[in-house]
Order: structure tokens, then sequence, then C-alpha cells
């Protein structure tokens, strides 16, 4: 009984931590004055009409199309960053090689580049890019992960590289691979929790993207979801249908929850054990 | 290859010293174009006039723009308040996780959970619905017996609004201190604890001391992320009430795409790099005698 204290704090915490979530989930099947005239998340019935609304948006299209336009972005994102940072991370961490130390420094130092600074020039660059315009393409969104711009990927990576025995490498040398099946058939296999980790951050972060696609795309057709999201709220405005915007809230909340859950364990082993200590 | 260069490249065996090279070409490649390239062009558009002349004319401009000046304090006031109560507050709750009891793994999902959802738009919707004048929280404060507070109506509880936001997402800064936490030596409190050290002396002598450098991670990134702050006052407040919470992040957005003072926005954004640079530089001189002392 010396622990019911601090179980009591936990939870407590916890009860911040996921009662708005709750509080949203619930609120998605109350009538638009059941949401504010009550705390408890429990609606008196439930409704789905809010769904059926939410689902149809303020569009020609439904939300199964800003999802699928979403996926579009998400999934060559995923296999390029993995792609990339696997190759870089691997020469950084099994390699030497001239100024290795000042590229792994521009590493670190482009991690603390803010997106803000960069986002204006690049909108001009994708303006007129050898002459094409890619503005208003996913290109924008997903050609940049193929260049491991994500240096906090690289250093994880090259974190989970550095824990496997450089006697592997070497049987794998005796038994006839090269530079490329070793890493293929040898050492991506041994950093498998740590691709995990990279491809759920992809996942996660793309889902949560808002200022990248704002700026790049500008047909509602090609919207991601979350652009989709701020144009029902614009134009649904504050005071009318809240239950229609909460329910979508809660269907943009489902994949990266879903991915959460099945992921979690990996995922969280992948960042503790990732050497983020450092 | 002779004998010292052989040393210098301490590659496998038939492996050339470009190779390593050779993998990291996608990195410098990227860096180049995305990260370089865009940091230089950014300061050259910014000596783009309205006219199409080019002078230094938006860089002195935007020292005396009572505008950025406000939203610079409006951005600084926020990090300064964010950045330690987070740091605190992931602290604290990374050592209560650290504790081996019963269930503790449900609490650390739990308390993960709202920093994975973290930007999503969703999420920056429902924290607007929570603080409506009968949002959730006003009707808890009312059901406590407390007053209801008009939350956007003031400048500084609209600006707690998206504090408590970024406050709420405590996760992903938690992580890396519970990393941290992980790998010190459990022998390190079993010797303290002989000597008769306390569980709170402990904390200042040992744990303390071991997670400096994290704490100086933690304290950059978070420092960096919250100076660049656009999507909560973006969707939350919009700025209001009287641009009190109109951050340099929104400002540089609406001269971008607003008002389309391409040089304008570019020249606001540059001196803003420069500034989140020197800060922190200055961080990092300012705590490296701290974290280097008892290492």
């Amino acid at each position: 009984m010396k622990k019911l204290p601090l179980y009591i704090i936990l939870i407590l915490i916890s009860a911040v931590m996921l009662y708005p979530l709750l509080w949203l989930v619930g609120a998605s099947f109350k009538t638009n004055s059941e949401i504010f005239s009550s705390v408890w998340f429990m609606p008196d019935s439930f409704s789905f009409e809010a769904y059926r609304n939410g689902w149809q948006t303020v569009t020609p299209f439904t939300m199964g199309h800003y999802f699928l336009n979403t996926f579009k972005i998400i999934v060559p994102k995923m296999i390029f960053a993995v792609l990339s940072s696997v190759t870089v991370a691997y020469g950084f961490a099994r390699f030497d090689f001239p100024l290795k130390k000042f590229f792994f420094a521009l590493l670190i130092g482009s991690m603390l580049m803010p997106q803000i600074v960069t986002i204006l020039p690049a909108y001009s660059m994708w303006q007129n890019f050898a002459g094409f315009n890619f503005l208003d393409t996913y290109i924008p969104l997903t050609v940049p992960a193929l260049f491991a711009c994500e240096g906090m990927f690289v250093f994880i990576l090259v974190q989970f590289f550095k824990g496997v025995p450089k006697e592997f490498d070497e049987a794998a040398k005796i038994d006839g691979c090269g530079t490329v099946k070793t890493l293929i058939f040898v050492l991506a296999p041994c950093i498998r929790p740590a691709i995990i980790s990279i491809s759920v951050f992809t996942f996660l972060w793309t889902m949560n993207d808002f200022l990248t696609p704002l700026i790049f795309i500008q047909s509602v057709e090609k919207y991601p979801l979350s652009l989709a999201l701020r144009l029902s709220v614009d134009s649904t405005g504050q005071g009318y249908e809240q239950n229609k915007i909460i329910a979508m809230s809660v269907i943009g909340l489902i994949p990266s929850i879903t991915v959460f859950a099945l992921a979690q364990k990996k995922f969280v082993n992948g960042i503790t054990a990732g050497g983020l200590s450092g | 290859m002779n004998l010292k260069n052989k040393r210098l490249y301490n590659n496998p065996v038939g492996v050339s010293r470009f190779t390593g090279l050779l993998l990291i070409t996608p990195f410098i490649i990227g860096f180049v174009i995305f990260t370089l390239y865009p940091f230089i062009s950014s300061f050259i558009n910014g000596l783009a006039a309205a006219d199409g002349s080019f002078s230094l004319e938006n860089y002195t401009r935007l020292f005396q723009d009572s505008s950025v000046r406000k939203a610079a304090g409006v951005t600084i006031r926020y990090a300064a308040v964010l950045v330690p109560l987070k740091l605190i507050v992931s602290l604290l709750t990374a050592l209560l996780l650290n504790l081996e009891i019963k269930g503790i793994g449900i609490f650390r999902t739990a308390f993960y959970i709202p920093s994975i959802l973290g930007a999503n738009l969703s999420v920056v919707i429902m924290w607007q619905y929570l603080f409506t004048a009968d949002g959730l929280v006003n009707q808890f404060l009312e059901l406590i017996g407390l007053s209801p507070v008009s939350w956007y109506g003031e400048a500084g509880t609209a600006l707690s609004i998206i504090i408590l936001l970024r406050l709420w997402e405590f996760g992903s800064t938690m992580v890396i201190f519970l990393a941290a936490l992980r790998d010190i030596p459990k022998d390190y409190y079993d010797a303290a604890s002989i000597d008769g050290c306390g569980r709170i002396r402990s904390f200042f002598k040992i744990t303390l001391p071991l997670l400096k450098n994290v704490i100086f991670v933690n304290l950059i990134l978070q420092t960096i992320s919250a100076l660049q702050e656009f999507n909560a006052p973006y969707m939350i407040t919009g700025g209001n009430p009287m641009k009190e919470t109109y951050t340099i992040g929104m400002l540089i957005y609406e001269e971008m795409f607003t008002y389309w003072n391409y040089g304008y926005a570019n020249a606001v954004s540059w001196v803003m790099f420069t500034a989140i640079a020197l800060i922190v530089l200055f961080m990092y001189a300012v705590t490296r005698k701290l974290r280097e002392d008892s290492q």
C-alpha cells in the first residue's frame, strides 16, 4: 500500500493526458447542444449523424479521397526515407573516408535548421525547377526524403549499426558478400527495430504535417487530410455543426493511433535503445 | 597504398576509401539542395525590393517594423515560458516512469500518446474547442467552484492556450529523458543509499549531473521548435487578440502567402534563422562550463 499515492499521481496525469481525446471521441456522437453542456464524455445517446455528414466533407470529395491522397504522399516518403537514411548511416557507421567528421557535423547541424526558413526558398525552387513547375504536385513533399533529409533518422541508425559487431561484416565478406550485399542481407535484418521506428516516425510526422502541404498543394482535389480538415473548419465556422468537425477530427486521428498501437512495442524500444541518450 | 593511409582509412580489405563517401552522397546532394541552397537564396531573395531592385532595405526595415518587433516579443515570451516548463514536467514524469512498479508500461504509453499525435490538425481543432467560453475546461472550472475564464479574450490567457497544448505534448522530450535514466547503472544508487544518501540528495548528486548533456539536447531541440511555432496560433487563435499570439512563424507565412511580400518574408526568415543560431550558440557557451564540471 506504500505505492498507492504513486498510483494516484500516475492515474491523475493519465487522466489529463487522455481525457481530452476521450471527450473528443464522445463528443463526435453527441448533438451540438450536448457537446457544450456536460463535462462527461459519454453521450446520452449515440448518433452517427455527425460521421455521415463529416465523411461527405464540405467539398465534392469524401474523406476517403483525402485518405487516399495522404497515403499517396506517405507510402513513397516512407520507402524513400528508409532507403536513403539506411544507406547514409551505413556509410557513416562502417567506413572511414575523407572529411567524415565534417560531414557528420553538417548532418547534426542540419537537424537544427528551422523549417520555416528553408520552406520559402524551397517554394521558389520547386516553382521553377529546371524549367518545370512542381507546385501542386506531391514531388516537393516526397522527393526530399530520397536524400536522407531527416538527420535524426541517420543519427538513430548510426547508433544501431554501431551495436552490430564488425565480425558480422567480416564473415559476410568471407562468404563473398560485397558492400551492398552485406548491408542488405546481414546488417539490415540486425537493425530492423530502428528501421521500423523510422517508418513509424515518417508515417506520424507526415500525418501531422500541415505547413508543407499548405504551401505546396493548391487544388482541393489533391489536398491531404490535414488541409481538408482545415477547409471544413474555415467554411463551417466555429458556432455551427461542431459535431461534424469533431467527427472528422476523430476520423483523422484513426490512422496515427492504429499505427502507433500496432508498432508500439518495437517503436518505443527503437527510440530508447537508439542511444538518443548520447 | 602506404601504411599511413591504410591506418587513416580503416576500411574492410579491398574497399576503396571513397566507398563511404559514395554511400553518403544522397545526404551531400540533399544538404546542398535542401539546406545550403535555401539558406543562401533566402538571404539573396531578402535583398529584393518590391520594385525589383536589390538593396539591404528589407533587412534594415524589419528592425524598425513594429509588427516584427511585436511578433518577436510574443515568440520569445512563448518560448521562455514553454521550454523550461516542458523540460521540468518531462524530467519529473520520466523519473516517475523509471520506477519499476506493476503496470508502469501502460502509463508510459498513456503519457506518450499526445506527443505522437503532436501537431496533428485534429488535435489542434480539439484544443480549440476545449477552451471556448462553454468548452470543457471552463465547464470543469465551474464544476470545482472556480469562475470560467475568457481564454481567447486576453493576451496572457490566449498565449497560455498554446503553451498548454505544447506542454501537454511533453512525451517526446520525456522519452529521451527516460532512455538516459535507464542508462544510469543501478549500482550508483545502491552505493549512495549505503552511504546514507536520501532519494532527493541522490537525485541532485547523481541523476542530475549525469543527465546534463541530455538536458542540453532537449533544451536546444525544444527551443528551436518553440521559436518556429506556427500551426497552433494559426489554427487556434489566428494570432488574436490584438496580435498577442501572432508568432514570427505566422508573420513569415502571411508576408509570403497572404501579402506576397516575397523579399521581405525571406529577409525576416533569414534574420530569424540567424537569431536562432545565435541563441543556440549562446546556450551552448553558457552551459558549457556547467556541462563539463563533474564529468
